[in-house]
């Protein structure tokens, strides 16, 4: 059986051998994955919020996208992937509550995507596959012998990116 | 600069857990004036919790839930939002419609009978909320969404981590007649609002 790496929120991980790494019930927040198409050796982390710069408690580095990507790129070159040959997938960032009038809070998603999205460019890694946006929940899963992402929902159907 | 509930002191915790019960039984009493029913309530219990306990508690983060959520406005802003597993919003919505329908999805009828359950059950806590604190709020329309648990968990979980790890729940287990129904109130107010909260209790210089 394929060894599974399960994240959870504000958490990341890395995998070298064949297996999957997951993360259920992403709403609002972003899953970002890093992966090795060469070595096979893969990434996930499950971020909250999109910079840790305007938060007092910033602590939990996976929390944030500007230092959870960071600290997993770290994380995935120290198992020996390679900075160049490194690609991204998305998924999440979803608007879980329809409001007409304020607030960030709900707008959180988007924003996640946006911050990531920002991270990633000034990193040089390029984005090749994404599922964000939307008002539904997504659990994902990376396989790191192919760098295939499958995405689950209720009610929208399985995917793969 | 704004408190999280990892640096609050006991005292103040209490107050919150206090103010989370009672506003948990206002709001199952006039859930019982709306059904005409008698309905019992267990005693609320008021947890906080780390993240990744939140989903447990519901049972997982893939378990379907349904979640309604109201925008608090006024002296203290935020969001209260009012979580059911999927089986009880279900047996809640027929309670209400006084119908028996034993498929598991909800329909249109459903999902209105359940926003104005959120409305009701939300209104009965934050009245109770300003009647103890004196703080003027009022709350917006209901959002209803059904979906995975994280999914949900993530907006009033997002809101507590702009603090903080951890988060106050609220837990509220409520029968009618054969039906057992849980449900889970999260108030999340945003930065700077629990010191609005906290000082007009007297519990916070």
């Amino acid at each position: 059986m394929a060894k599974i790496i399960k994240v959870g929120m504000a958490d990341l991980n890395v995998m070298k051998e064949s297996g999957i790494l997951t993360t259920l019930g992403l709403g609002s927040c972003v899953g970002i994955t890093l992966y090795d198409p060469l070595k096979k050796i893969g990434g996930l982390a499950h971020i909250m919020l999109p910079s840790s710069k305007s938060i007092r408690n910033n602590s939990n580095l996976a929390k944030f996208s500007d230092t959870a990507v960071r600290l997993l790129l770290d994380d995935i070159l120290k198992l020996g992937a390679s900075r160049a040959r490194l690609v991204s997938k998305l998924a999440g960032g979803a608007q879980m509550f329809a409001f007409s009038n304020r607030n960030d809070i709900m707008k959180i998603g988007e924003r996640n995507v946006i911050a990531t999205k920002e991270v990633l460019r000034e990193l040089h890694i390029p984005i090749v596959a994404e599922d964000t946006g939307g008002n539904f929940g997504r659990t994902i899963e990376l396989y790191t012998d192919t760098g295939k992402m499958l995405i689950k929902t209720i009610g929208q159907g399985i995917k793969e990116i | 600069m704004s408190l999280s509930i990892e640096q609050m002191n006991s005292m103040q915790i209490d107050v919150l857990k206090e103010i989370g019960n009672i506003g948990a039984g206002n709001a199952t009493t006039a859930l019982a004036m709306m059904l005409n029913k008698k309905i019992d309530m267990s005693v609320p219990k008021v947890e906080i919790l780390e993240f990744k306990e939140v989903t447990k508690l519901l049972g997982g983060e893939e378990i379907p839930v349904c979640g309604i959520c109201l925008d608090v406005d006024g002296d203290i802003t935020g969001n209260i939002m009012f979580l059911l597993t999927g089986k009880s919003s279900k047996m809640l919505a027929n309670l209400l419609m006084a119908r028996e329908d034993n498929s598991e999805t909800l329909d249109e009828i459903d999902r209105s009978a359940l926003k104005e359950i959120g409305n009701i059950l939300s209104g009965a806590y934050i009245s109770s909320l300003t009647a103890l604190t004196g703080l003027n709020m009022k709350i917006s329309v209901p959002s209803l969404t059904t979906d995975m648990a994280g999914a949900i968990l993530s907006v009033p979980i997002i809101q507590y981590g702009k603090v903080g790890d951890k988060v106050l729940l609220v837990e509220t287990e409520f029968n009618a007649g054969a039906d057992d129904i849980k449900g889970f109130f999260f108030l999340v107010p945003d930065a700077g609002s629990y010191e609005v909260l906290l000082k007009s209790l007297g519990v916070l210089e």
